[in-house]
């Protein structure tokens, strides 16, 4: 690779790529053409950054200035005055970038500096399509190390040792998972990584995928060596193009350069990769689902026993991992097992990758050490919530997962705490709702969403959970009845106890931890028929306090249906068998006459 | 089909280019390129300097440039930055200066003081 002065990184990641990121870096290079500059400055298509809220997003090295919200239009401001004149464009700057006039260093941003990037080492910092650059960053050099010197069990010790669990979800210790697939016995044995990613809100599988493909690749070859397989499968969404696109590059280029294929590196040892897409099925991300899918028919899970690791894809030993568990993989190994194993809490190791989504200011991604608090997440990396509202409770884990509430943001985070709380880790994402969430509408959306996506197989989870969904729609309609909360948590129990695999096992937990947080919601709902927060539609009403208002007749000309009625200079009235509760005239009237409730 | 040394000098290469990326503790070469500085002749210097880091295969010495440093008579401006040493200012530089800076003060340490604005000034 040439030497260029500057490196222009711009993130071609999901977030930034939605709004327009491409054709900023196709504005940068026309530009710097025009101005003579192509051959000492480089534009970088790269991985997400993680501040997607703040995208699109560029970065110009040496300088690591962080330009935020950057528009095709102000491409040229940029290379007149940054790359041309060595002035960098403040009013671009993402704002806690600055301190006495000068940039300040990443990592003392607020944003950043509590962050410790394991699995995103990569993400932002090289071009995920340059094999070349993944090298640079000490890429491949964990596969040689374990090729070259290092036996099959000796890598299960160093996993095992360094404490990782798995990334996806259940958190099973991923070093006992490469034993039991190595010790099964069968003359072909799998390796495949999960890539199916379900949860609404999460993205964090997506963002390795995208920014740092070989690190899945390296580790998957790794976890070959380790167990004694030769062919790997990566199960991936269709709905990830970016990220599908980006692994097909670099299983391209690691053929290329010999790193996958035939007697790699020249040790004798074979191993290849291909991809298999899925069609967008939730249930496809529990693993015997996938193997079915994979194996070419419908994606429905069975019973375990056999575990995958003894009969797997094919009916043969298969290791199956999560994408974010192969991204700490190389890092282990070159770092060393104690070096992973010194972050994190007693029993949680590592950094955990959340998608921080909701109602919050930094909307993105963040790699934090497990054992960060719930509030050092929110309020110092994720700034708190938008409009100084309040912070009421983070969902974790997805539809699998439950709520944590405001008391408990203390609470360090990590598996078991998470398990504790009536909630789990799950994939990671982490959706924060403020005193505007209603408790009851969240936990019918995520069972809305289980309802969806249940295969149908087992009854438990194809009946259950829609007459849990039935009864909570019920409750949100203002039809609720006494004995509702009984028969819900009686029938998550059963469901709990009975549904075959892991989506109907762990379907009803948004429901049972809202009850434990919020029960007082669910009964201000059926009792007294209010929705507290003020979300549920059926239950609210819309009114003119006939003191305030100056019948200047601004609501009835806003409302869409004709509901609001009054002469000029006299209290105006809502028709409530008219009204359909948008709002409109609550939020255009002058004198804040109407409310809510 | 790539060997172990193959990749050791992939990683090598590679790194010596993109290395601004992550580690900034190296060596700095800041060039003056406000208008007074380009109009003296400042790119010409900025190319040289990176032909000379890119011959000598200087991993972690970073180019980079700046504004108007308030001299303008004096520009093409060249300032070194050395880890844990005081910044050295050049000025009125041209390619064949710059480059002799480079063998010099950034790779052995020995700062060209006739180049230095300080012998200028006397």
């Amino acid at each position: 690779m040439k030497m260029y002065r500057s490196h222009i990184m711009i993130c071609r990641g999901t977030g930034c790529s939605s709004s327009n990121s491409e054709q900023i870096a196709v504005e940068f290079e026309n530009h710097l053409k025009a101005h003579g500059l192509d051959k000492e400055v480089i534009v970088e298509r790269t991985g997400c950054f993680g501040l997607c809220a703040l995208g699109p997003i560029v970065i110009i090295y040496p300088e690591a200035a962080f330009y935020s919200l950057v528009k095709p239009e102000d491409v040229e401001e940029i290379v007149k005055e940054h790359l041309v004149k060595g002035r960098v464009v403040k009013r671009l700057l993402y704002a806690e970038t600055i301190e006495e006039d000068r940039i300040k260093s990443l990592n003392q941003v607020n944003f950043y500096k509590k962050q410790v990037r394991v699995a995103l080492r990569n993400c932002g910092v090289i071009n995920p399509e340059n094999i070349d650059e993944y090298i640079a960053f000490d890429g491949y050099k964990a596969l040689a190390t374990c090729l070259t010197e290092l036996k099959p069990e000796e890598v299960i010790d160093l996993i095992k040792r360094s404490g990782l669990r798995g990334r996806g979800g259940a958190g099973f210790p991923t070093g006992m998972k490469w034993e039991f697939a190595a010790k099964a016995q069968g003359d072909i044995k799998y390796v495949c990584c999960n890539a199916d990613e379900g949860d609404p809100g999460a993205f964090m599988d997506r963002s390795v995928l995208e920014g740092d493909p070989h690190s899945v690749l390296e580790a998957m070859t790794i976890a070959g060596y380790a167990i004694g397989g030769s062919q790997g499968y990566i199960y991936v969404r269709a709905e990830y193009p970016i990220a599908v696109k980006r692994l097909s590059i670099a299983i391209n280029q690691a053929r290329e350069y010999g790193l996958l294929g035939k007697n790699i590196l020249g040790t004798g040892f074979d191993f290849d990769i291909e991809l298999r897409l899925g069609a967008g099925a939730f249930v496809c991300g529990e693993e015997t689902a996938l193997i079915a899918s994979i194996e070419g028919q419908r994606g429905m899970p069975r019973p375990r026993p056999p575990f995958p690791a003894n009969k797997g894809l094919f009916g043969k030993p298969t290791l199956l991992n999560n994408v974010e568990t192969y991204a700490n993989i190389c890092p282990i190994i070159n770092n060393g097992p104690e070096w992973f194993a010194s972050m994190g809490t007693e029993k949680s190791k590592g950094t955990k990758v959340f998608a921080l989504g909701g109602k919050i200011n930094h909307t993105g991604l963040v790699e934090i050490p497990m054992g960060t608090t719930m509030r050092e997440i929110i309020y110092e990396i994720g700034g708190g919530c938008p409009n100084g509202k309040a912070f009421k409770a983070a969902q974790t884990g997805g539809p699998s997962g439950g709520c944590i509430p405001a008391e408990k943001i203390d609470v360090p985070i990590d598996y078991d705490t998470l398990t504790a709380l009536g909630s789990m880790m799950g994939s990671g994402g982490l959706i924060v709702m403020d005193e505007d969430n209603c408790m009851v509408d969240i936990a019918k959306f995520f069972l809305e969403f289980t309802v969806d996506e249940s295969c149908g197989k087992c009854t438990p989870c194809r009946e259950g959970t829609k007459r849990m969904l039935e009864i909570l729609d019920r409750i949100t309609k203002g039809r609720g009845e006494s004995g509702d909360i009984e028969r819900l948590e009686n029938l998550a129990k059963n469901i709990k106890a009975s549904a075959l695999c892991a989506l109907g096992q762990t379907a009803p937990n948004p429901v049972l931890s809202t009850l434990r947080y919020f029960r007082e919601e669910y009964e201000a709902h059926i009792r007294d028929k209010k929705c507290p927060a003020g979300v549920c539609q059926a239950l609210l009403q819309y009114k003119i306090d006939p003191k305030t208002c100056k019948g200047c007749g601004i609501c009835a000309k806003q409302c869409p249906v004709s509901a609001i009625s009054g002469k000029p200079k006299t209290p105006y009235v809502i028709d409530q068998n008219k009204c359909i509760k948008c709002g409109a005239c609550m939020d255009k009237c002058p004198f804040k006459a109407i409310s809510r409730g | 089909m790539k060997s172990l040394k193959d990749l050791e000098e992939i990683r090598k290469k590679t790194l010596d280019t993109i290395n601004m990326r992550k580690d900034q503790s190296g060596t700095r070469v800041v060039v003056g390129m406000a208008t007074c500085g380009i109009a003296a002749g400042a790119r010409p210097v900025l190319l040289a300097i990176m032909d000379e880091v890119e011959k000598n295969e200087l991993a972690d010495v970073v180019v980079a440039q700046t504004g108007c440093i308030g001299m303008c008579r004096l520009e093409p401006i060249v300032e070194v930055y050395r880890p844990g040493e005081e910044k050295v200012t050049y000025v009125k530089m041209n390619p064949s200066k710059a480059k002799r800076i480079i063998n010099e003060h950034v790779m052995q340490g020995k700062v060209v003081q006739d180049y230095t604005v300080g012998a200028e000034e006397k």
